[in-house]
């Protein structure tokens, strides 16, 4: 095992977070604060309550998930694009590290990047709502999983595209609309039958739904199931990028 | 002990359906320079990428100090060092930050001393807090020098250090790449300014479409293919050459007061003699004679052109 290889990526990733400090730590928590307010407090004033938890303190476990996997997204979809743009990436290709090694350091990187994100949020929404975090372990379990999952997949992004703007396409295009219609700020079941059902095919409704029953031990989908299929995306995403290592695909002629 | 590098039946086609690799043999002994020539589009970035892991091959095998390239990556990569042709740095890094990250890279822990030691050889020290976007081309080509030094390699593959870099820092770089093998790395290098092959290199290899046309120790290949040619002043300008003489391979200068001698200095006999006899014969006198010896670029260029 190489640990200085994998230490050394690691270091050199959140190196460019401090570097970028207020683009990648300052500007999401912002950015989120933002929906807070105008979800919070202009929608919140209307609805008062879903399943007996305050709109505020409701949508937190959304907001925290929706910035968990927009920030693993691009942290981990840049963080392996910008070397492969540059050509930087030919020291990595050519260093005694394993495939496994590499993935660790940039996956790594990037999901502790969204994590810290989450947490900075997750203490600011503390300040302005009551909340309660009934299954911290759970919560934790989903909290991790999600942002390696989409790290993983953020990576898949990362090599895949062939410009910046196949970079932005999947996380603006694709995500960021399932996040929104994931139940992140509100409940599925407050859906017309019809759309529950369609809302059943949108991953992103079983991290949530499973990351809110962590906070409040209510949930769209049962808990199990959540787990279940965080861990199926996570074993997808595992397997695509073993394939993208095995075949040396968009990495190596 | 096996040699630094042994290439065997290495062949490469890329994806177009292009073949820039056909079966190359060679092998490559420690401790020595060894010199890569060939034009535009002949190979060698490829054969070195394939080499280094980053191209993959489509048949053949690679031993490094003896060990599998692919299947002992980790042993073989560790003994590789690269300096890429492209100017391929970070940007927003610094100069330290950047050559120990690739230390890292390789699997050593770090050491200050010796990463000093690195970027003072390579007049970087007073630049390693400075950001890599903020340095001169040629200061970032340093830099890859310096990352590629980082892991202390004991074979180091140079493709095309010196392009685009001024006298000063290519004299800089030979003294690098001297004191290099002084202490007994294997040095491949590629380049198009082959008067450096011609200072530096114990053996040349020329490459063209993806074959190795031929590998020859430097000294025994000026000797072997390189022309002579005799130079001699004449006393009394010569309007033409006499008929006499038509048998030679001589050329007359412009202004009919030089005449020179192209010979084969390997051959049974130079011809030297009968020319001089020739020319006394037909009362032409010469105040001054010197030979010539082609250079290696010489030599090269007409090998390319026999191939093509
Ligand atoms: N990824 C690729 N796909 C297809 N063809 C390629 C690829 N990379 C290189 N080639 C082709 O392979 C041939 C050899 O290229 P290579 O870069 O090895 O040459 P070189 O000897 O290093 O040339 P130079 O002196 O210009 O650096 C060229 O014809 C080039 O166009
Ligand atoms: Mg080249």
């Amino acid at each position: 095992m190489n640990l200085h290889a994998i230490r050394a990526i690691y270091a050199f990733e959140m190196a460019r977070t401090w570097r970028t400090l207020f683009q990648s730590i300052v500007s999401p928590v912002i950015s989120t604060s933002l929906y807070f307010v105008v979800f919070g407090a202009a929608i919140g004033s209307r609805i008062q309550e879903v399943d007996g938890v305050s709109y505020g303190a409701f949508i937190v476990p959304g907001l925290i998930m929706l910035s968990l996997l927009t920030q693993s997204l691009s942290n981990a979809s840049f963080g392996i694009f910008f070397p492969r743009f540059t050509g930087t990436i030919f020291e990595v290709l050519s260093a005694p590290a394993s495939y496994f090694e590499i993935v660790v350091g940039y996956v790594g990187a990037a999901a502790t990047k969204a994590m810290l994100v989450g947490v900075i949020i997750l203490v600011t929404a503390n300040l302005f709502v009551d909340m309660r975090i009934e299954h911290p372990l759970w919560m934790v379990l989903f909290f991790v999983l999600t942002a390696v999952t989409f790290s993983l997949f953020g990576f898949i992004i990362g090599i895949w595209a062939k410009n910046f703007e196949q970079l932005q396409f999947v996380p603006l295009l694709i995500v960021t609309p399932l996040t929104f219609l994931g139940g992140s700020f509100y409940s599925i079941r407050m859906l017309p039958e019809f759309w529950q059902t369609v809302t059943l095919f949108n991953p992103v409704v079983y991290l949530v739904s499973g990351f809110r029953w962590s906070f409040y031990g209510q949930a769209d989908v049962g808990v199990g199931l959540s787990l279940a299929m965080t861990l199926v995306f996570l074993a997808a995403s595992l397997g695509v990028v073993a394939w993208i290592f095995k075949t040396g695909y968009r990495l190596k002629s | 002990m096996p040699p630094a590098l042994q290439i065997e039946q290495l062949s490469k086609t890329y994806e177009s359906g292009f073949k820039a690799l056909n079966s190359v043999n060679l092998t490559i002994e420690r401790g020595e320079l060894f010199a890569l020539l060939g034009p535009n589009g002949a190979g060698k970035t490829t054969l070195i990428s394939v080499i280094c892991g980053l191209v993959r091959a489509s048949a053949g095998t690679v031993r490094v100090h003896g060990h599998h390239w692919t299947e002992e990556y980790r042993t073989a990569r560790r003994l590789i060092g690269l300096v890429p042709q492209e100017l391929t740095t970070e940007s927003f890094e610094t100069v330290s930050a950047t050559v120990n990250f690739s230390r890292g890279l390789y699997g050593l822990p770090k050491d200050p001393a010796r990463i000093e030691q690195i970027l003072k050889d390579l007049s970087l020290w007073e630049k390693r807090d400075s950001r890599i976007m903020t340095l001169s081309g040629g200061m970032k080509r340093r830099v890859l020098i310096a990352k590629a030094l980082a892991h202390e390699p004991k074979v180091l593959f140079l493709d095309e250090p010196t392009a685009g870099v001024d006298v000063e820092l290519r004299r800089d770089m030979w003294d690098v790449v001297r004191r290099l093998k002084a202490s007994g790395v294997t040095i491949i290098l590629t380049t198009h300014y082959i008067e450096e092959a011609e200072e530096m290199a114990d053996r040349v290899g020329v490459i063209t479409k993806g074959e190795i046309i031929l590998v020859e120790e430097k000294n025994a290949l000026m000797r072997k293919l390189g022309r002579k040619q005799l130079v001699l002043q004449l006393v009394e300008p010569l309007a033409r050459l006499p008929e006499s003489l038509a048998g030679y391979d001589l050329t007359l200068a412009a202004a009919g007061d030089e005449l020179t001698y192209t010979y084969d200095s390997q051959g049974e006999r130079t011809g030297i003699t009968a020319l001089m006899s020739e020319l006394r014969e037909a009362g032409i006198h010469f105040r001054d004679l010197q030979t010539r010896q082609d250079s290696l670029e010489k030599i090269f260029v007409n090998l390319v052109r026999q191939s093509q």
